[in-house]
């Protein structure tokens, strides 16, 4: 088993392809998980028990099945119900899905952490309840649980490999692809897996940063 | 930091004429099976300013947070300017108020809090225009011209552009009264608003407040443990005790010959 330079050259166009897909699957997974996520936390604190308890059903069935599942639902049980989506758009909403229920904790947690006295507050003023939302509570929410939401998004960078099963091309089934081509393991899963390590650990840095800069 | 007259005197009330502007009928309000209002009855005429004393848990923040509708009363009715505050009447019968109408109702109510309660989030200025503009609909350069305006009147022309966090809690206090009365209310509730603050910024906090209650007609209802702030602004002082008045009158009668044993004991336990 020796190191060849040479298949780690011949797989770059490949592994770029690769990166790009796993990339653009992390970008629109965690834009899904963010916005969603937002939408169950604010409608788990709906005044009306019809908006929260159906959410709160849907997120805690989502957050306690795997990953893998879902993805499997969403690529092989839609179709027969006449929804056809491409492998790719369905990894992006399967992660993004998947991960909401985790965010939506996320922002949870930072709404609980706002003050009751800046709720009062807005009352005392009698702002409109969507404005007390946008220009007080979720501004101060947010702000906290930024680096809580980041660490979601290097987990989701990790989990982006579960596409491949249905068929997206990401990094690992690129290297998976040029090893069956090309019989070269070693060199392949290992650029692959050193990929990972050099989006994630400077994340997980800049994190750190972060929640020093941000949680006060 | 004397009151600019000619500004604070557009915060009129329409009817100064010592009518009833604030009247509880048989409110009462219990946590759990703690009753804090028992039945309680009384009323305040417009203009007036009123200070409710008593010992801890005797229910007069409460009677503020009911006003406010941050506690709903479990009995009776609340009128705020002939207005039922948390109820409404439909086809001739007393319902539990819509939102809408609360708020309308409500949008007559100010309030200063302990904690002062600001917006971390924004800047001063924002904090004082950001209820005048989005809930009266205020152009925004009106909004911070009367902000102005209301920061100069309680002493904090040079802080408009920093963040509540950067100020004093004595500073912060005076931004939450600016902000409270940016919205032009009839009454001003003033909720233990010096409790939270060091000995020394508390007399700066009571001069802007002793300004507006001589210079304005603003009604203002006043928790308070500064008898002597209570004896200067008051025109009546009512006195609290397990959820009823027991004593009221002015400032020189309570104070100085008070009839009720207990607020004789209240008196010579706080003064």
């Amino acid at each position: 088993m020796n190191w060849n330079w040479n298949a780690v050259g011949d797989f770059m166009p490949m592994f770029l392809h690769g990166l790009l897909v796993t990339l653009e699957a992390l970008a629109l997974g965690s834009l899904i998980a963010f916005v969603l996520g937002l939408v169950w936390a604010m409608a788990q604190r709906s005044e009306h028990a019809v908006v929260r308890w159906p959410v709160v059903g849907v997120t805690e069935f989502i957050r306690n099945t795997p990953l893998l599942v879902q993805l499997f639902f969403l690529y092989y049980v839609l179709p027969e119900w006449g929804i056809t989506l491409s492998a790719l758009t369905t990894g992006v909403i399967g992660l993004g899905l998947h991960y909401s229920t985790y965010t939506a904790e996320v922002y949870r947690a930072g709404i609980d952490g706002v003050p009751v006295g800046q709720w009062e507050a807005a009352t005392a003023l009698s702002l409109p309840r969507m404005r007390t939302w946008g220009a007080v509570i979720l501004p101060q929410a947010i702000r906290r649980v930024v680096p809580a939401l980041g660490n979601y998004v290097v987990a989701m960078l990790k989990d982006t490999p579960m596409i491949f099963v249905i068929g997206v091309l990401e990094m690992l089934g690129e290297a998976r692809q040029f090893s069956s081509q090309t019989f070269q393991t070693i060199e392949p899963y290992t650029v692959v897996g050193l990929a990972f390590i050099v989006i994630a650990y400077p994340a997980s840095l800049l994190l750190r940063v972060l929640e020093r800069r941000l949680v006060r | 930091m004397s009151a600019d007259s000619s500004t604070t005197n557009e915060t009129t009330n329409p009817a100064v004429d010592g009518s009833e502007l604030i009247r509880f009928d048989h409110v009462t309000k219990r946590f759990g099976t703690n009753t804090v209002l028992d039945s309680l009855d009384f009323s305040v005429k417009s203009g007036k300013h009123v200070t409710l004393i008593g010992p801890s848990g005797s229910g007069k923040t409460t009677i503020l947070r009911l006003l406010m509708t941050l506690l709903k009363p479990d009995e009776g009715t609340i009128k705020v300017g002939g207005e039922y505050l948390t109820h409404e009447s439909k086809g001739g019968k007393l319902v539990p108020a819509g939102e809408k109408h609360t708020r309308e109702v409500r949008k007559n109510i100010g309030m200063v809090f302990q904690q002062f309660n600001l917006f971390p989030n924004m800047k001063v200025l924002r904090n004082v225009t950001e209820a005048p503009v989005h809930v009266l609909g205020m152009p925004k350069e009106a909004a911070e011209e009367r902000a102005h305006e209301l920061l100069d009147l309680v002493g904090l022309t040079e802080h408009v552009d920093k963040y509540p966090t950067q100020l004093s809690g004595g500073q912060q206090q005076r931004v939450a009264i600016a902000r409270a009365l940016a919205m032009r209310p009839q009454v001003l509730l003033l909720d233990e608003v010096t409790s939270a603050l060091d000995p020394e910024l508390v007399a700066g906090v009571l001069d802007v407040l002793r300004d507006i209650a001589h210079t304005t007609d603003i009604t203002m209802l006043c928790v308070t443990h500064e008898m002597n702030f209570a004896r200067d602004i008051s025109d009546d002082v009512l006195m609290f005790d397990s959820g009823r008045v027991i004593e009221s009158g002015p400032p020189e009668k309570i104070f100085t010959e008070p009839e009720h044993e207990r607020t004789r004991e209240f008196l010579s336990a706080v003064l």
